[in-house]
């Protein structure tokens, strides 16, 4: 009798661990899929129309032109130009939140800024929409066109500041008091012991947050197509209609078939490439920080 | 002549702190303007034609609501077993410092890093191309929960990781099998922080637009029969409205994704605050 009831809880223990292991396995099972349909769909297609074509200039879906090169160029000018706002923005409130307010502000405003954090992007490409490009078109945009670049990477750097504020919130407080304190004995004013000891001594975490930052944006779609036009041009002004690898697959994906739906896939491998290299900067800045 | 360049330092930093009080200021601005314009532009818009009305020459979000019901459930019931287990595989059976548990931590990071339209592609080339299921809530669903899992991987991780061990021991020292332990004695004493975790994914499933423009169809004017039906969400509706010029029903349809994402996060955040507590009062 005993030995039967033995019997069955070691079945049930070795059976629950079985699937305990599946679920863990799970995760590298998914990205496994992942990255197979991604590139065994992808990458045939870019041999197929040739590399010079898939990267050259043109997206003439007529003639067959799959060039992506200028949605790259028009993806990397949003980033940088979001990011340099959003940081630069978002890295002086941390700051100012970090030393120059009343402690119980602090956490009122924390919490603000965690549930703005969880605001959908497709709000924020709203607001863009109705707000910012009607703005810049009628007061800002010498051409009288009020989509482009400067719309997106406004709406992007208000969207990705909450993440770096506490990013590198996060990255400010992990400095030991004592540096500060420190800096203090020596006769340091407080400012300067806020910006010369604790924000190098910080570098890394912000970095990392900088770094993050430039992954949210260059992936976010739905905030950028609201707000980018959508003609797949080389960029030349801040105030023109340009349209980036995300905004080209959404665009196409509920119209495209066949060779340009593929194109699609192929330009979604191309920003996959683009956030994995960005993703594994990001965990060798945050391990490296931790040591 | 020291002291004097030894004072504007001092006056630099303190511009310096300035400028920071400055962009403290700006931020904060703007990110309450986009709270307020959404809200000044959507809220007169919200009647009950757009709530529960049958969509005809007038939107309405009905669909909207059942397609985002409908999404959650499926997402989240995929989702939530199999990240509890992975997270209960990780700090119950394997040790923190092994290397199976470092190449989980960094394939579950990976999945967290992917943009959502690559998921949306993902899911596009599994669920319309290759299972031939065409555009479905079912196939929206599906990927979604892959998209959610990393969060509860997570914050499950954590919460169980703060279960004090003397509760495992005690309970193994009267015999009791570790599946057993794991579930009488080590998930009830991190249910809230689970239950924490999956009303974060939930809200995360509810914001999510770029996947469901690939799998599941934006059809905004018909309500899903079933889960092979293609549909729409909240946050898609906005994408659509907006472009497709109706912006004052966008706000609208905003305000509403807006509460219900708030209201979620609140939740969250208050569950999370009476996790934390319950921790105190056992270390």
């Amino acid at each position: 009798m005993m030995n039967k009831a033995y019997q069955f809880i070691r079945t049930r223990e070795a059976v629950m661990r079985g699937l305990f292991l599946f679920c863990a396995s799970f995760s590298i099972l998914a990205l496994g899929c992942i990255c197979f349909f991604l590139f065994l769909n992808g990458v045939p297609f870019i041999t197929k129309v040739g590399i010079a074509n898939f990267f050259g200039t043109e997206w003439h879906l007529a003639n067959a032109s799959y060039g992506i090169f200028n949605m790259i160029v028009a993806s990397i000018y949003v980033t940088a130009l979001s990011t340099a706002i959003g940081v630069t923005v978002g890295l002086m409130t941390a700051i100012c939140l970090f030393k120059f307010c009343p402690k119980k502000a602090v956490f009122a405003l924390r919490q603000m800024i965690n549930l703005l954090a969880g605001i959908p992007s497709v709000i924020y490409g709203l607001f863009g929409l109705i707000i910012i490009v009607p703005f810049l078109r009628d007061y800002l945009s010498p051409n009288g066109v009020g989509y482009g670049i400067l719309s997106a990477s406004i709406v992007l750097a208000v969207m990705v500041m909450p993440t770096i504020i506490s990013v590198s919130l996060d990255a400010l407080n992990a400095v030991p008091s004592s540096y500060y304190e420190g800096a203090l004995a020596l006769g340091a004013t407080k400012e300067q012991s806020v910006f010369k000891i604790i924000v190098p001594a910080a570098k890394s975490g912000i970095l990392a947050a900088v770094v993050l930052s430039i992954g949210r944006a260059i992936g976010e779609t739905m905030a950028v197509i609201m707000v980018i036009g959508g003609s797949p041009v080389m960029p030349k002004g801040l105030f023109q209609s340009v349209r980036t690898m995300t905004a080209n697959i959404a665009m196409g994906a509920t119209e495209l078939s066949g060779d340009p739906a593929t194109a699609l896939v192929a330009t979604g491998v191309v920003l996959f490439v683009f956030t994995m290299l960005l993703n594994i900067c990001f965990s060798l800045l945050k391990n490296g920080g931790k040591q | 002549m020291k002291s004097k360049a030894h004072n504007r330092q001092i006056l630099r930093y303190r511009i310096a702190k300035w400028l920071a009080f400055t962009a403290f200021v700006l931020c904060i601005l703007s990110l309450i303007a986009v709270l307020t314009f959404i809200l000044i532009r959507g809220l007169p818009h919200i009647n009950s034609q757009l709530l529960f009305g049958n969509y005809g020459k007038e939107p309405s979000i009905k669909p909207a609501l059942v397609g985002t019901l409908y999404l959650v459930l499926i997402s989240v019931l995929m989702a939530a077993p199999i990240g509890i287990g992975c997270a209960i595989f990780l700090t119950e059976y394997m040790k923190t410092s092994s290397r199976f548990v470092s190449i989980i931590h960094v394939a579950v990071e990976t999945l967290a890093g992917i943009p959502s339209i690559v998921y949306g592609i993902f899911g596009y080339l599994v669920f319309v191309v290759a299972l031939h299921f065409k555009y479905s809530l079912i196939g929206g669903g599906i990927t979604l929960s892959i998209m959610i899992l990393p969060v509860i991987v997570r914050s499950t991780e954590e919460s169980l990781l703060a279960v004090p061990r003397s509760l495992r021991e005690g309970s193994f020292a009267l015999g009791t099998s570790k599946v057993r332990t794991i579930f009488s004695v080590v998930l009830p004493c991190a249910a809230s922080g689970i239950v924490t975790s999956l009303i974060l994914a939930i809200g995360r499933v509810v914001s999510e637009s770029a996947v469901l423009i690939l799998t599941i169809g934006m059809v905004v004017n018909k309500m899903p029969e079933s889960l092979t039906s293609p549909g729409t969400s909240l946050a898609l509706d906005v994408y659509y409205f907006g472009s497709h010029g109706y912006p004052e029903q966008a706000a609208a349809t905003g305000v509403v994704l807006l509460i219900l994402v708030v209201s979620i996060n609140i939740l969250a955040t208050v569950l999370g605050k009476k996790f934390g507590k319950g921790e105190l009062a056992n270390g």
